[in-house]
Order: structure tokens, then sequence, then C-alpha cells
């Protein structure tokens, strides 16, 4: 550990009511987005709600999110001491906080 | 809290996972004319393990040399050190050719080369009988093909982001499942003639592990729940090489063991000297010993204080001109680069990681268990692999074990209707209401899911004991005793808590498992490696069974099925 800490600003609640919440993070060199947001669930609040399956390995293509304004997969998009914003996908309904309904209808109950 | 509206669903055959082998039941069962519910706690098709997969599947298709499956056979039962369920075993090698070919019939793209698909050899294999699509795209391939294939398939209704918490048994025989949509918050009630468990495995309880985060042995804890026995569940395979620095963004941690085969690497310690002649193997560049002794090498040089900055050793590419990197791994180097990692002029470092598992629900030759109805795939399933899997078997075992328990499953769905009442859900209505009303002082359950990891890494990972076994065991029940207290986030829709407080409660059932059944086995054999027992005993060529009775894990020792058919 470096000691150097990074900042977060995440968006929390619904597509229409909500904020971004500022979370700052341990930084280390190479740690992606999504080790961060859930670095943030482990350690800062548990009620953030994100999307992921394969962690790292880019395979599952599930845990994309606007990040400072470019729609990427948080497992690749990169951190640095600088910070980021994370919000939502911006064409898809949101659910809760960074999860959009990115399902094929079909694949939906109701 | 606004009690969220029940959802109730029909069909035949209910199948929980929507990874390589449970896509692969859906298709097989709908095709025998039966309706399917296929159901995915994260999106259908993209979780799992199948997807993961960056190597290679085995199977004795004879295109590259002749093959036979019964030398498949052969090489499977010769790794699983005694112990394999041999006709699991016979069935995943004299299958594995037809689910190949009619995968390529899909559309998956086989590396080919003068006019036939191209075959490798892996360790363990005495033929070069693995296919694979390049550049380290086999799982993502496979996942895409079947993905197609169940949205085409007739029959199949899949569902995203709903999770299983329970299956419902009476007279001895599923029902059906009861499920949370994790969108709403809401229950899912499910009558279903026959149920296919096909959640994968539980290398998520290690801390280092190589699992996606569906690995949490849900598949075991609804077995176990329902009244099915597990087998094997001493036997957790450990991959030695996993990446583990420079931090690697966008690919599988367990990548480096095709460089190794195709390339040669060196193994080295924090020192940069060849270690793994001082524990058996041989060095010379291309390291080449089993996947047991690497990683036990591999610790006990860390544990010397000779490991890597980061707690592993070395893995070497910089005798290779990047020419030859090139042609072997093409585009995989320029990711590399990305991520900070010149070949050519730095080693990265490696460790032994949790990586798959051989033990699982108990099945019969149909892939049903000792409850009627409840049937098994994948991974999800113990006991083809004995006390080893080799390399190339796990996608096999995926495809190979969904179409028949697709089709055994059809079959067992083809009786009258058992009918459907409110009853069956109650158990897992009352469990969810109790989360929901809760004002807990306790740590979030994915914290404590941390400290499992810990526990398991510490002492029941690759190198066990009976201290470090029984330590493991008093931890999980105290980390069980915190359920009661944990804190869950208030809010419905989307609660990761309570999703975490699930897969938690999934999580310590699994381990305990592991725990008790490695307390049990007081030898070595194959992937359970015991410090006080290091030789492999002809006394315990058996398998040990376990089950739920009274709220607590027994477990008892059954002679191994044999197939009966011996090969050359």
């Amino acid at each position: 550990m470096t000691g150097r800490v990074t900042t977060l600003r995440v968006w929390r609640g619904a597509a229409s009511e909500g904020n971004f919440a500022r979370y700052e993070v341990p930084f280390e060199e190479g740690m992606s987005v999504l080790d961060a947001l859930r670095w943030i669930r482990a350690h800062v609040d548990s009620s953030l709600a994100i999307r992921y399956s394969c962690i790292n390995a880019n395979a599952c293509h599930t845990c994309m999110a606007l990040v400072d304004g470019r729609v990427e997969y948080t497992c690749t998009a990169r951190l640095t001491p600088a910070g980021v914003t994370v919000a939502p996908l911006p064409k898809r309904p949101v659910i809760r906080d960074l999860v959009t309904d990115t399902m094929p209808a079909e694949e939906k109950l109701g | 809290m606004v009690a969220a509206a029940v959802t109730h669903l029909a069909t035949d055959v209910l199948v929980v996972g929507a990874g390589g082998a449970g896509m692969y039941a859906a298709v097989a069962a709908s095709r025998e004319g039966r309706s399917v519910l296929l159901l995915d706690k994260g999106l259908v098709g993209r979780g799992g393990a199948t997807i993961m997969a960056q190597m290679t599947v085995a199977a004795a298709i004879g295109q590259e040399e002749p093959d036979d499956w019964t030398l498949h056979l052969e090489d499977t039962l010769e790794a699983g050190r005694g112990i394999c369920h041999e006709p699991l075993s016979r069935m995943l090698c004299e299958r594995a050719p037809d689910r190949i070919l009619e995968m390529e019939r899909w559309g998956t793209r086989w590396a080919r080369e003068g006019g036939h698909i191209k075959q490798v050899t892996a360790p363990g294999h005495r033929r070069k009988r693995c296919c694979y699509v390049d550049f380290l795209s086999t799982g993502p391939a496979v996942a895409a093909t079947l993905r197609h294939q169940v949205a085409t398939a007739d029959r199949v209704r899949r569902v995203s982001n709903v999770a299983a918490i329970d299956l419902c048994v009476a007279d001895g025989r599923v029902r059906g499942a009861v499920a949370l949509d994790l969108s709403s918050g809401s229950l899912v009630t499910m009558a279903a003639r026959a149920v296919i468990l096909a959640a994968g495995g539980l290398t998520k309880i290690f801390r280092r592990n190589s699992a996606s985060t569906n690995m949490g042995g849900e598949a075991y804890w609804l077995a176990l729940e329902a009244g099915a026995e597990l087998v094997d569940m001493e036997f957790v395979q450990f991959f030695p090489i996993a990446h583990l620095a420079p931090r690697l963004v966008g690919m599988d941690p367990i990548m480096w063991d095709p460089f190794r085969y195709k390339l040669g690497g060196r193994l080295l310690n924090g020192r940069f000297e060849e270690f793994i002649h001082r524990y058996g193997g041989e060095d010379g560049g291309r390291y080449t010993a089993p996947r047991d002794l690497a990683s036990y090498a591999i610790l006990k040089e860390v544990e010397a204080g000779r490991g890597s900055p980061h707690g592993g050793v070395y893995l070497d590419f910089r005798h290779l001109p990047e020419a030859t990197l090139r042609t072997a791994f093409g585009p995989v180097i320029d990711r590399l680069l990305a991520n900070g990692i010149d070949l050519t002029r730095m080693p990265v470092e490696v460790a032994p990681t949790a990586h798959y598992h051989m033990g699982g629900i108990a099945v019969d030759e149909r892939l049903e268990t000792r409850v009627a109805g409840l049937f098994a795939a994948g991974e999800a399933v113990g006991g083809p692999g004995g006390a080893n899997r080799l390399s190339g078997n796990a996608i096999s075992e995926a495809m190979v074990f969904g179409e028949r328990a697709g089709h055994f499953a059809a079959e067992a769905a083809a009786g009258a209707d058992p009918g459907w009442t409110e009853v069956y859900a109650e158990r897992a209505r009352a469990a969810l209401a109790e989360l929901r009303a809760r004002k807990g002082s306790g740590r979030a359950p994915g914290v404590v899911q941390a400290d499992l990891q810990d526990v398991m890494w510490e002492h029941a990972g690759p190198f066990r004991s009976r201290e470090g076994l029984e330590r493991a065991l008093m931890c999980i029940h105290e980390l069980r005793h915190e359920l009661p207290d944990l804190t869950i986030a208030d809010g419905d829709v989307f609660n990761l808590d309570v999703q975490d407080w699930y897969e938690l409660k999934a999580m310590l059932r699994s381990a305990e498992a592991v725990v008790l059944s490695a307390l049990q086995r007081t030898e070595s054999r194959g992937a359970h490696q015991r410090l006080d027992a290091p030789q492999m005993s002809p006394a315990f060529e058996k398998n040990q069974l376990v089950s739920l009775a009274a709220g607590g894990l027994t477990s008892r020792w059954a002679s191994v099925v044999r197939s009966g058919v011996r090969t050359a």
C-alpha cells in the first residue's frame, strides 16, 4: 500500500431522484473502477447497487457504466489518483444506483 | 416495508443457472418437447464459469491424430486417482465428441488447420485431443453459441436476475422452487416437474480464486436443503500459477497456462532462482511439474521468505523474442501491453488459486439425485473427475452433462402434473420476511463472506492438517452464529445485501462440507493434500458422501461406483 487515495463520485438513487455521493478509496496502481466500487461496498456502504459477474476477465460484459462521461466496462476502466465520476448508462432505465435495465425484454418477469 | 407481489410460473423443467451446462440442458429438454424455465441470478448466458474459460475442451474426435473415447476415459480415470464415479467419467468421454461437433454445426468456430479441427495436448492427455477457439476465446465462443441456441429454441423461457433460494420437495419428489427477483425484491414461485441444478461450483469460498462472483456453492446448498447428498467435497482443484501482479484487467487470472504450454516459461522465486527441482520437479526453461507439486513448491518458497513482492513467485518469458510471442498469442500481447505488461522486459508474479471443484452433488447414471426429479449438470456434479480433474474436461462436462441432464429431466417430466400448493413456498417466504423485517446490528453479509474466504484459504486451502481444519470448522460455526444479526440495508430493489446474505448461507454450508470431508480423509490424494498424512492410502480408495440431517452435516463412506468397462 502506498497510502494514496483517489475519489469516486458515484450516482446514488433512481433515474430522476438521486445525487452523486463522494467516496475516498485507497489507490493502488492499476486498479479498475470496479475494484473501487467493490471496495466501497465492502468497506463503506454495502447498499451500493452494482452489476458484475466475472469481476476481472472482461468476459461477462455486464458491468457497463458511464465513467467520466464515456460508456465503459468498469472492470477494465483504469482508475487514476485524479479520481472519476461514475453514472448509470444514459440510454437505459435506471433500476437503482449504477444498475440499469440491460436485460433483453424476454428475460424479464411480468 | 411493502410486501411485493408474488409471481407464479409453471414449467416442465426448471434449470437453475444459465452458464454452459444450464443452457445446454435447456436446449436438450426443449428439443424433447418440454417447456423449460431457465433461471440465472445474473444475466442469462453471461455469468458462471464457462464464459471465463480461455483454454481448451477435451474430446476424442480424433481429427488431429487417431484417438478413441476409451483412451480419454483411461486418462481421466488415471488423473482421478482411483475414485472417479466411472459411469459419469465414461459418459463424459464417450459423448464429448458429439457435443464438439454439434457446437460446430451451431456455429462455434473451433480453430481449424488443414481441413480439420485443430487439437492440442493438455497435461495428462496422451493424445492431441483438446479443441479451442483462438485467441484464448474458447469460453466466450461456447457461451455465445449457446446463448443463440436458447434464444431460438422453442418453449424455453429465460429469466435473468432471479436467484433460486429454496427447492420445494414433497413425498420425496421435487415440485419446484422459490426464487428472489433481484430487480424488484419480490418472490417468484415456480412449479416444475423436474429441476436441474446447474449453478456451478464453490471456489468463491476461498480468498484467492479465479471464479466469477457466481461460484458461492449455491447449487450445493440448495441440494443439501432439498435432501440430496454431496460427494467428494474435499477435492478442490488449486491452479498453481494464477496471475497475481501487476494488476491485470480484462483477462482470466489463469491465462498463463497456455503461454507455458506453447512457449515454455521459467518459474523463479523472489531471488530469481529456479526452485522446482528442490521439490522433486524439473526446471530448465520449461517447467513441467504437475499442478499439486507446483503449488506446493510455490507456497513453500513464499513461506521460506523467498516469494515475490506480492506473495507468489515469478513466471518469466524474457528469454523469448517478441516475434515468437506475437505468433503464438497475437492480440493478447497487445492486451498485456495495455496493462503495462511487456513480457520481453519483465516477469509477472503468479500464485496458486482455487480454480475448480471436483466434488459436488451426488447423482446416478441419469444425473438424478436421491430426490426424485432433481438433477444436476456441469461443475455442480460431483464424481466424474475423482480426486483431480484433467485440464480440458470442464467445458466437456458442461456440454455433456448439460445435454444428458436436459434429456433425463425431460423424461422425468413426462408424468402427471404433480400440482402446486402455496405451502411449498412457506419456508422460503418466512425466511425472507424475517430478513426484511430485521434491524441487525452486525456486519454486512458481504464483509462476513470475506472473513470466510480468509479462513478457508488459511486453513483448508492447498495444504491441510487436522489442526488447521478443526480451526476452520470452529470459525465457520462462529460465522454462522452471526447470520441472524447481520445488517441488511433497507429497500427491495436490487438489494445486494439480501443476495449476499443468501450467498453467505450457501458459502458457509459449502465450506463446512469441504472442511468436514477434508478432516475425515486422513490421507493425501490428488487435490486433497494433508501435511499430516502425506501418503495416499488404499484404505481411502472410496468416496465420501455428505448430507444434512437434523440441521447439521454428516458424512458417510461409500464404495467407488465402477463402470465395469475396463479399457485397453
